[in-house]
């Protein structure tokens, strides 16, 4: 249904659910506004919005909260009629302004918001020139609200954007406004940190300055920076973001909007990663000598690799990606390997049953991560997705928040943001579901689009086969498994895992796995594997190319130094398989390279000489070979058949519960582990949970 | 005059008997199930007919307020919600009812309740009224035992009356901020649409009246519209419970006719102004929210919505606080300002910031210490807060400011000529340059 009606004498045509606020942006007419946000609840409070309403009362109304269908047209049909310019709104317009500010500090000059604060813009726009307030500002004390988000409250309007988003997306009722009139406040009542993943997005949301990045605070001003739009890989979601730079030093991250990926939000650890990648760098090639990792040059180095491959025999070489790896230098790496003739690849660090021999749609988050909008119920086996990718989550809670949408957990007693039914710790419960015992099964069945997710916490076992299997089975019984809905979706947890797979980066016929070849390598390429259990591991020379000094370095014996995400441009292909493109904000430190580069380079050493000497020549080749990654942003979507095909073999599934690989969210990777930010929350985590279990 | 038999509130001094049986006596409680067997639509048109304007201040006329609620019942239940939280300065008539005259209330709630379909009724007390909740909880015990309340009622009707009791905010006799707060929310008002008749408490149709339209409901349902439409000037009919407060010979609260004089009420009632009709300053006559009228201006103004229009103000709750001139007008719009900036909810930008700004420059001007300039200034920081918030609070702050200027300008101006005199005088204290 829509609605006719006339904006400043504009005759437009709007749905039915249209707010007036959004019928005048559909008409051109420019509305400011600081309390109302897309995508949070209508609060009506800053009262900026306020329009004429021709034939209403005689005085401005409030267009974020009044609805089309609720303004009536004149007695003759004429129809409803607003005005955005009238001699009464401006003047409103111009009042509200001034109320605002006449309790807001005139700290501009030392507020971080400065440059991007949309008090000051709309007071340039909509403001009266000068002050007739001559009583003294009120004062507010600044409040403490966790490590990442900086308070100066004298500079807060009160719009509760912040309260909105704490309890509406994040899930907690730990922000809050106490006291009233003036002395209103928002609060975390106790002044403790919030505990929220997505607690650095209220920082975004705040319209002024009172809410500001505490890591950031005074280090740039927002038009000194360049911005690099790019791709996040602290997690298999693949967050759309834009890398704030000045020079080479990368100054912060912020989110971009992607409506199909994480809307317009970020975690946290992928905002507040960017202290990390400054330090624990690896700027210059190391080689072991005396039990020690010496500072070598490249020649060195390369000499060095050349001379331990060459004393190996074609079985014993093996390579292993890790969780940040881009699809570029897996597929210049899995090029090297097989021309040195060896079939040991695998980028599955944790060990986990998923194999591309297996179908695409067998690893891939079929419903996409829009889809989970659509999905009717939802079994979640084996994942904490707030830790695990905690923007997908925040979808899994809007989904929840409309209400009617059953979930069920298998594996551990998790606080995920939203209400669950747990069903139990392990495979026998999954077994009840499928015999029909444990009646959650019957919601799923009767629920429009039901939706299983699976995640690396019943995978990455040995039985973690057997549990995709009976996963499927499941999916195909309870009608998930359709031509139009695929509920089937697995939850990765590294960025690089999906465009590993899809690259076949897995053991060959012959090929060792990544656990087997920690054990048995001669020579072991690490590309940036480091969540790794480097106890285990015998191999002779141990060549270790990435970007920081962690676990996989410790444990090397030539260190290749390579560059991070924000360093490169490369593709990473997302849980849903989306692929995705980020760009190069900076350059590497010292004499660290793009991972390809290296690679193309050691090639030419060892003789044996990859068929690329650029990027793009690179790229060209990828996509002859795998024409889906040419398709940037688009998801090659995967057969709905070879999930059914998996439901129908069996495996024995063994005893014990599902434990999901993320221990601590803050610190999953290396360049976490680098971060003080990270370790400061990771801290703050630890000692909260702590305390809640005593 | 209003004559004793035309009187509803027959014990509203607490002199009789309060209990069930007491008040049967005096006729309350009669032919309940009568009224409810003659049906909604027609207990609606009679409340339409009566002209019976809502009592807590706003004056919407009841019936058509009634005649909003859904007739046919989605599935949801249907609320009817009593404002008791009376916490307007200079009002205080609806205690009276509690603790002295329940059952007219109780016995409204049914009728109120049947007529829109409701079989609960929540009853919002305010928060320092602890006297009168127990009274009204007793009455409401009495009428359960009694089969007037409850299951199986002998009226017919199935009712339940819940009494809340409030914190003590003055916002949440707003009645969406009412509602608010008896979902145990904080007390801020909602924006409307949608409004409470289709989407109020717990998101289903209600009603809010105040407690004196419902309390009247009863007797006019008793006695006729035409008898209630009879009393008063014509869209200002029926019994009012006056209150006045304040520099009269005798305070009090007591029922009369509208339309009739602010004198005639004063002498009749109060025993005159305290010092004369001479003496008569200023008055304000519906609650302090309603601007401030002259003395001169008011002696012979008509008691009733129209009325108090007529002299620029408002009649709100007939609460009538009379001010003599041993009183510092300023002052007093002072302590209303101070009032309203003390129990803005803090929601919405021009109330939140609005009310101390006026509050402060409230207070120079009590002093003197302000420019000329600056009450032209004034004057349009109220107007600014008018009319662009969310509730009336904004409203009702800006009002008594408003009308202090338009009625006291030159009061205003001769303090600050006094401030500026002593200041420039042997008297002035001295304060370091700065």
């Amino acid at each position: 249904m829509a609605t006719k009606l006339k904006v400043d004498g504009k005759e437009i045509e709007v749905p039915d659910h249209f707010t007036l606020l959004q019928a005048c942006e559909e008409a051109g007419a420019e509305i400011p506004r600081f309390c109302f946000h897309e995508r949070l609840s209508v609060a009506g409070n800053c009262r900026m919005c306020l329009i004429e309403v021709k034939g209403g009362p005689p005085k401005p109304t409030a267009s974020c909260a009044m609805g089309v269908r609720d303004i009536r047209g004149g007695p003759n049909g004429e129809l409803p009629e607003i005005f955005t310019t009238t001699p009464m709104v401006k003047k409103a317009r111009e009042g509200v302004m001034e109320f605002l500010l006449i309790n807001h500090p005139l700290d501009c000059p030392i507020c971080d918001q400065g440059g991007e604060c949309d008090l000051q813009d709309q007071a340039m726009a909509f403001g009266i020139d000068s002050s007739r307030y001559g009583e003294n500002k009120r004062a507010v004390e600044d409040k403490y609200i966790g490590p990442l988000v900086k308070t100066v409250m004298n500079r807060c309007i009160h719009c509760t954007r912040c309260v909105r988003f704490t309890t509406e997306v994040g899930g907690i009722s730990e922000l809050g406004l106490i006291g009233r009139g003036e002395d209103a406040e928002i609060t975390t009542y106790l002044e403790q940190a919030m505990t929220s993943e997505l607690q650095g997005n209220v920082v975004d949301l705040c319209p002024v300055g009172a809410l500001t990045s505490k890591p950031f605070a005074f280090t740039a001003r927002p038009w000194e920076l360049g911005k690099t739009e790019s791709i996040d890989v602290m997690d298999a979601v693949g967050s759309a973001i834009r890398v704030d730079t000045r020079g080479r030093e990368v100054m912060r991250i912020m989110p971009r909007v992607n409506e199909q990926v994480n809307e317009e939000w970020i975690s946290d650890k992928t905002r507040f990663i960017w202290d990390g990648l400054k330090t624990q760098r690896l700027d210059r090639p190391y080689v072991r000598k005396d039990g020690r990792l010496q500072p070598a040059s490249w020649a060195e180095a390369f000499a060095a690799v050349k001379t331990a491959v060459s004393a190996a025999s074609n079985d014993k070489i093996g390579a292993i990606a890790g969780d940040l790896a881009s699809v570029e230098e897996m597929y210049a790496l899995k090029q090297l390997l097989t021309s040195l003739g060896s079939e040991n690849l695998d980028c599955r660090q944790d060990g986990t049953a998923l194999d591309p021999s297996l179908g695409r749609s067998s690893y891939l988050f079929n419903p996409t991560i829009e889809g989970i909008e659509q999905a009717g119920a939802l079994l979640i086996i084996g994942a904490n997705p707030r830790l695990e990718a905690a923007v997908l989550n925040a979808r899994i809670r809007k989904r929840f928040r409309r209400g009617n949408f059953p979930i069920g957990v298998i594996g551990e007693v998790n606080e995920l943001r939203y209400a669950y039914d747990y069903l139990g710790a392990g495979p026998e419960t999954l077994a009840d579901l499928a015999s029909g015992v444990n009646s959650f099964a019957e919601k799923l069945r009767g629920a429009k689009n039901p939706m299983i997710i699976v995640g690396q916490g019943a995978l990455s076992r040995p039985d973690g086969l057997a549990v995709l299997q009976a996963a499927a089975q499941l999916a195909g019984s309870v009608g998930a498994l359709t031509e139009e809905w695929n509920g089937f979706a697995v939850l990765h947890t590294a960025a690089s895992r999906v465009g590993g797979l899809d690259l076949g980066f897995v053991p060959g016929a012959k090929g060792a796995d990544a656990a087997t070849m920690l054990r048995s390598m001669d020579v072991l390429f690490l590309l940036g594997a480091d969540e790794m259990n480097f106890s285990a591991k015998y191999a002779k020379t141990t060549i270790y190319i990435g970007s920081h000094g962690d676990n996989g370095a410790m444990n090397a014996d030539i260190i290749l130094p390579g560059a991070a995400y924000t360093e490169k441009s490369g593709t990473w292909v997302n849980t849903e398989g989306r692929v995705q493109m980020g760009n190069r904000a900076g350059f590497a430190p010292g004499e660290a390279r793009e991972e390809w580069a290296i690679l193309r380079a050691l090639s030419d050493v060892l003789g044996k000489k990859l068929p690329f000497d650029s990027l793009h020549a690179l790229r060209a080749k990828l996509y002859q070979d795998h024409p889906h990654f040419a398709e940037i942003d688009e998801i090659a979507v995967g057969s709905v058949n070879d999930v059914a095909a998996l439901g129908q073999k069996a495996g024995e599934m063994t005893k014990g519960g599902f434990a999901s690989p993320i221990k601590d969210f803050y610190l999953t990777n290396p360049i976490a582990r680098s971060s003080a930010v990270m370790a400061e929350c990771s801290a703050l985590a630890r000692n909260n949970f702590q305390a809640a279990a005593e | 005059m209003l004559k004793d038999q035309d009187r509803i509130f027959t014990n509203i001094y607490g002199l009789k008997d309060k209990s069930l049986k007491g008040a049967m006596s005096r006729g309350h409680w009669d032919g309940t199930k009568i009224i409810i067997e003659k049906g909604r639509d027609w207990i609606i048109n009679e409340m339409k007919a009566s002209g019976l304007r809502g009592r807590g201040g706003a004056g919407f006329p009841t019936g058509l307020k009634w005649s909003f609620m859904p007739k046919e019942n989605d599935g949801r239940p249907h609320y009817l919600v009593v404002n008791a939280d009376e916490s307007e300065p200079g009002t205080c008539k609806d205690r009276e009812i509690l603790r002295n005259d329940p059952h007219t209330l109780i016995e409204g709630c049914v009728i109120a309740g049947f007529a829109m379909g409701a079989h609960t009724a929540f009853i919002y007390v305010r928060g320092e009224y602890m006297r009168e909740r127990e009274a009204l909880q007793a009455a409401i015990d009495e009428c359960y035992a009694a089969g007037l309340l409850g299951k199986n009622t002998v009226h017919g009707w199935d009712y339940d009356i819940v009494v809340h009791h409030g914190a003590g905010a003055y916002i949440c006799g707003e009645e969406t901020a009412l509602l608010e707060s008896l979902e145990g929310k904080k007390g801020q008002p909602r924006m409307k649409p949608p409004f409470p008749a289709n989407m109020g408490l717990y998101g289903c149709p209600t009603t809010v009246n105040n407690v004196e339209s419902i309390s009247v409901a009863p007797t006019i349902l008793r006695r006729g519209a035409s008898w209630f439409s009879s009393i008063g000037r014509a869209n200002n009919v029926g019994t009012k419970l006056f209150m006045v407060s304040g520099h009269v010979e005798r305070p009090c609260t007591f029922e009369e006719a509208m339309g009739l004089s602010f004198r005639e009420i004063i002498e009749h009632h109060c025993g005159g102004i305290r010092g004369g009709w001479d003496n008569l300053l200023a008055v304000i006559p519906g609650g302090a929210s309603c601007p401030i009228v002259r003395g001169e201006d008011m002696a012979d103004a008509i008691m009733d919505f129209d009325g108090m229009r007529e002299v620029k103000s408002s009649f709100g709750t007939g609460g009538m606080i009379v001010m003599d001139k041993s009183t510092d007008v300023i002052k007093a719009i002072w302590r209303i300002a101070a009032f309203f900036k003390h129990e803005s909810c803090g929601q919405c930008t021009p109330c939140r910031e609005g009310t101390g700004w006026m509050m402060r420059l409230m207070e120079r001007m009590v002093r003197g210490n302000a420019q000329k300039r600056e009450i032209d200034m004034l004057f349009q920081v109220t107007k600014q807060v008018e009319g662009h918030t969310i509730c009336a609070l904004g409203d009702a702050a800006a009002w008594p400011i408003q009308g202090l200027i338009r009625n006291f300008r030159p009061e205003i101006e001769a303090r600050i000529d006094q401030y500026t005199y002593n200041a420039t005088s042997e008297g002035a204290v001295m304060e370091a340059a700065e």
